[in-house]
């Protein structure tokens, strides 16, 4: 391992004070749903903690997620967080090229062997591993390689987490989510699209100050942070529960801020923190844009259905299903009724008129 | 010659069972509101005696032979047949226990019109050779001789001797062109004369023409009761024949429930086509008299009376405002029972009940209800309007020691029937 | 196979297989009902029976002569209870309302939520109080088929998951929601071919009874 500074050194160093650094772990303590007792833990551990060696693997994705994470308009603890791990490998941001920067993703993996942690964003085709290569490295063939002597792994982003929009229907790369390929490694899912920056600093913090993975969900996200729905903590829901709905995107419900149900946000099978921590500062998120959620931290989101249709409403197109229902039940209800009726009419040819001598069985009379 | 055969009996099922029926069974959600409807449930607790469970063999015929789902059931040997010894055991149920008053079918929340299926679930148990004895004697003697208690002719003609003898009138027999018909249920002609007695003193004050025809006086229906389409419609034909015959313009059915059922409801059903004539109750008959002032009466009854309504003549019939009218043109202090009209308790005897010997045990414990309903009014006397339930409620008060008079309506308004300046006659 | 691809299917291929069963089996059971025919009434009617036949389709909704405590009480409250409670339940909860409009296109206003919420206690509440009653009472107990208590079943799962979805008891809303819209998927499969099918047939049992009650001048 390198003899690096350690992080509040670093943190020094960018000009953040004590104080902020405080702050910073308080509010990681309270995200992470930790008693307040382990803000000085954090503390104590991030300040002796040395800078982990990072490798970040791009595969099929967008950038959105490192824009997401590096473009925040104003530095915050959480970018300078980002400046105070050892990105060893990521070939979006770092200066080497070509076969230099393969060398220092070796030379890594080399050095750190069984302790970097890896991060994903992006997801990996399976149709055929041309579809997306690194220095003529598939992107199936470079996940196993480095995750191999791996920590664990981050998948960041919904790609990396479940797959996200390439593998949307009809999903012609066949591309896959990192926990499809690797079985053996603990793997974080940090969903969303993009994810919220915090979320991926509190796993850190969390990593470097426990030296575990936080507790995770049932979809391998940590809980701290998708624990709630989107709808629990929206703040129109109390429009919800008065049934009080914007119709379309300019009508006066809309304009009063009333619920997006009926828009379509997805709000209520949406496991985010964004109604919390909010975006671009704790400025906003979605649904206080005016936008329903669309649900980017759940997977197959692409496919929920529609944006615009209500959670309630069919996902796919059951009207030829019910047509084709119809129309059977009513040819078999017609040949069955028929058959019916022509039973009863049979029984009237068969009708034997009933004298007074008739009512009594043969035996007696 | 053809007997009653367990085939011809589900054969005479199938037959029966149509679109409100399929409807009716499936309805049903076994809510049992139906059974507190029926007293033969009230008064005896025996969930058996439930309305729509009386009805559980066509239920399943139903569903073996008509439904999609019954036959594939039945084909895979999974359904259960229907066998003489369960119609035997449903007898009992859809014969003895149940008067087809109809209550069941007004509180149905569903609205099934469970007396409808029973009178049809009859037509199949009396093919199927599983009708009571007694219905079947009552049914033989109606066919065979003109009446199911075996009043002939001769004992009408008496009758008639007798009404001229104490009032001086005429009854008039097989008259062509008069403007009613008159029938008679062999009850009447039996146990209540004075009926025909107050009919004639009630037309001869009216001025109407009227005739009794002698080939079709009796106007009791036993085919409708033991639920043989077949006879019934022999009996009504023989009406029909003589109010054709006679040309008269309305046939009118006696103070009998069924009787009118069986004439009004279902007569032109039975015999395939509608009538030439009108048919009308006599209460009808009285109340169209009252609203043209041709019925005077004078003076009213001393007691506290209330009026007891026959299942088919009110709820079954029809004829609900009628008797009230007529009721209180002589009844100062008329009182009616809780759930009077088309709500009213049955007798527990109508709907053949009365004819099945079996069914006495039964038929006097259903009558409780009634008993109930009297016990509260304290009146002095009960006013009804069919033979049959007059009998019922006579034999059940006598049961009970209760001493109240029971009066026929159309005789109580002849009681009151001003007296003419001429004519002979000494009436009460 | 996690549940958010359950929730998916269930909300799509598979609410389109149970609307497809329902409407098959709908379809079969009225055309039987029909296709059967009734006798043309040959008597002198005092009526057509047509609006008497519709008086009675809206009055045996009501209670009889106006008292809901009439006798059998237990039965009338309860009953009342659970059916208006579903009722309320079923069409005036937005989400609902919204399923209605994406499948014919129809909508209208929707009850605020802790309303219809306390409309779900009373239904669930009185199916359960009916339920215990049907296992108790002489009466009940001799009338009811296995199939009474399997509608009984298939009409309280989706009440239950809806009230736990929407209260978020026991499991994630996303398995809730699974269940719930599953639980109706299931509901409307089997309605076709049990006593279920009284929802839609009562309309044309009470027709035909007050039609034929009508036609002989009595309002049934």
């Amino acid at each position: 391992m390198k003899n690096d500074p350690s992080l509040l050194e670093v943190l020094r160093q960018q000009g953040v004070s004590r104080r902020g650094f405080l702050k910073f772990c308080a509010a990681t303590a309270s995200l992470m749903a930790l008693p307040p007792g382990m803000a000085p833990v954090i503390a104590k551990a991030l300040e002796q903690a040395h800078r982990p060696s990072v490798i970040w693997l791009s595969f099929q994705e967008c950038t959105g997620c490192t824009e997401s994470l590096t473009r925040s308009h104003a530095p915050t603890i959480e970018g300078l967080i980002f400046d105070a791990i050892s990105l060893d490998y990521h070939h979006t941001l770092q200066a080497a090229s070509g076969s230099a920067a393969e060398e220092a993703r070796m030379a890594a993996m080399k050095a750190n062997k069984g302790e970097y942690l890896l991060v994903v964003d992006g997801s990996i085709p399976t149709a055929d591993p041309g579809y997306s290569t690194i220095a003529g490295i598939s992107n199936l063939e470079m996940l196993r390689e480095v995750a191999a002597d791996a920590a664990a792994i981050i998948a960041v982003g919904t790609c990396a987490a479940f797959g996200g929009l390439p593998h949307a229907k009809p999903n012609p790369t066949g591309a896959v989510a990192v926990s499809d390929i690797i079985t053996d490694k603990p793997i974080i899912n940090v969903s969303g699209c993009p994810p919220i920056p915090v979320v991926i600093t509190g796993v850190l913090a969390h990593f470097l100050t426990f030296g575990t993975l936080p507790k995770l969900d049932h979809l391998g996200r940590p809980l701290a942070f998708y624990g709630n729905n989107i709808h629990d903590r929206c703040y129109r829901r109390p429009f919800y529960e008065r049934g009080q709905f914007a119709e379309s995107f300019d009508d006066e419900g809309a304009k009063k801020g009333w619920c997006l149900y009926k828009l379509g946000c997805k709000g209520p099978v949406t496991y985010n923190a964004c109604a919390t921590t909010k975006w671009n500062n704790g400025t906003s998120f979605p649904i206080e844009s005016g936008h329903g959620c669309l649900g980017c931290s759940e997977p197959n989101f692409w496919d929920l259905g529609g944006f615009y249709n209500a959670l309630s409403e069919p996902s796919v197109n059951t009207g030829n299903a019910a047509a084709f229902g119809l129309v059977a039940g009513a040819a078999v209800g017609a040949a069955s009724g028929i058959m019916a009726r022509k039973e009863k009419d049979n029984t009237s040819h068969a009708h034997q008129k009933v004298t007074v001598n008739d009512l009594k069985r043969g035996e007696s009379q | 010659m053809s007997k009653a055969t367990l085939e011809r009996g589900i054969n005479a099922l199938k037959e029966q069972i149509d679109t409100p029926t399929a409807a009716f069974f499936s309805s049903c959600v076994n809510c049992g509101l139906c059974a507190h409807a029926c007293l033969f449930y009230t008064e005896t607790c025996d969930p058996a005696k439930t309305p729509i469970h009386k009805l559980e063999p066509m239920r399943r015929l139903w569903e073996q032979e008509y439904t999609l789902t019954g036959r594939i059931r039945k084909w895979l040997g999974l359904g259960k047949p229907i066998t003489d010894d369960e119609l035997e055991q449903w007898s009992e149920l859809a014969y003895q226990n149940c008067t087809l008053c109809g209550r069941c079918s007004m509180v149905c929340p569903v609205g099934n019109d469970i007396t409808y299926m029973i009178r049809k679930l009859r037509e199949g148990l009396s093919a199927a050779g599983h009708a009571p004895d007694g219905l079947i004697g009552a049914t033989t003697r109606a066919v065979k001789l003109g009446s199911p208690m075996g009043v002939t002719l001769k004992a009408l003609e008496a009758q008639a001797k007798h009404v001229k003898e104490d009032s001086g009138l005429d009854i008039p027999f097989d008259v062509e062109g008069t403007e009613y018909m008159v029938l008679l249920s062999s009850m009447e002609i039996i146990n209540y004369p004075e009926y025909l007695q107050a009919i004639a003193k009630i037309f001869d004050q009216a001025k109407k023409t009227w005739t009794i025809s002698s080939e079709a006086f009796e106007a009791t229906n036993s085919g409708i009761q033991i639920g043989t389409s077949d006879i019934a419609a022999e009996l009504v034909q023989r009406v029909v024949d003589a109010a054709e015959k006679l040309k008269v313009q309305t046939v009118i059915s006696p103070e009998c429930g069924h009787a009118y059922m069986a004439i009004r409801w279902e007569g032109p059903n039975l015999i395939g086509r509608p009538f030439t004539f009108r048919v009308q109750h006599i209460l009808e008959v009285l109340d169209e008299l009252r609203e043209q002032g041709l019925l005077q009466v004078e003076g009213v009854e001393d007691g506290r009376l209330t009026f007891h309504d026959p299942c088919q003549l009110v709820r079954r019939g029809g004829v609900i405002e009628q008797p009230r009218n007529l009721m209180r043109l002589v009844v100062d202090n008329f009182v009616e029972m809780k759930d009077h009209g088309k709500m009213n308790w049955c007798c527990g005897a109508g709907g053949g009940v009365s004819a099945i010997e079996e069914a006495e045990e039964v038929r006097l414990k259903a009558f409780n209800r009634k008993k109930k309903q009297l016990s509260k009014l304290h009146v002095d006397g009960l006013v009804t309007a069919c033979a049959n339930c007059r009998i019922q409620i006579e034999e059940g008060l006598e049961e009970n020691d209760m001493d109240m008079p029971v009066i026929g309506l159309t005789e109580i308004l002849a009681n009151h029937l001003v007296e003419k300046e001429t004519g002979g006659g000494s009436s009460a | 196979m996690n549940i958010e691809a359950v929730l998916l299917w269930i909300r799509g291929p598979g609410l389109g297989l149970a609307l497809g069963i329902f409407l098959f089996g709908m379809a079969i059971k009225l055309l039987e009902i029909f296709l059967l025919g009734r006798k043309k009434n040959l008597a002198a009617v005092r009526s057509s029976g047509v609006a008497a036949g519709f008086r009675t389709i809206l009055s045996r909704s009501l209670p009889p002569d106006g008292n809901i405590l009439r006798r059998p009480r237990f039965t009338f409250i309860f009953g009342y209870a659970f059916h208006i409670g579903l009722f309320v339940v079923m069409f005036f909860l937005a989400p609902h309302i919204e399923v209605s409009h994406a499948l014919l296109g129809l909508s209208w206003p929707a009850l605020p939520t802790p309303v219809v919420d306390v409309f779900t206690i009373i239904s669930i509440i009185a199916m359960m109080a009916l339920l215990w009653h049907r296992l108790t009472s002489p009466l009940l107990k001799y009338l009811t088929t296995p199939q009474d208590y399997l509608v009984w079943a298939l009409t309280f799962a989706p009440l239950l998951s809806g009230y736990m979805a929407y209260h978020h008891l026991l499991l994630p809303y996303t398995w809730l929601l699974s269940i719930h819209i599953g639980s109706v998927e299931l509901l409307l499969i089997l309605f076709p071919f049990t006593k279920l099918t009284h929802a839609f047939t009562l309309f044309i049992a009470r027709w035909y009874t007050g039609m034929m009650a009508g036609q002989k001048g009595v309002q049934s």
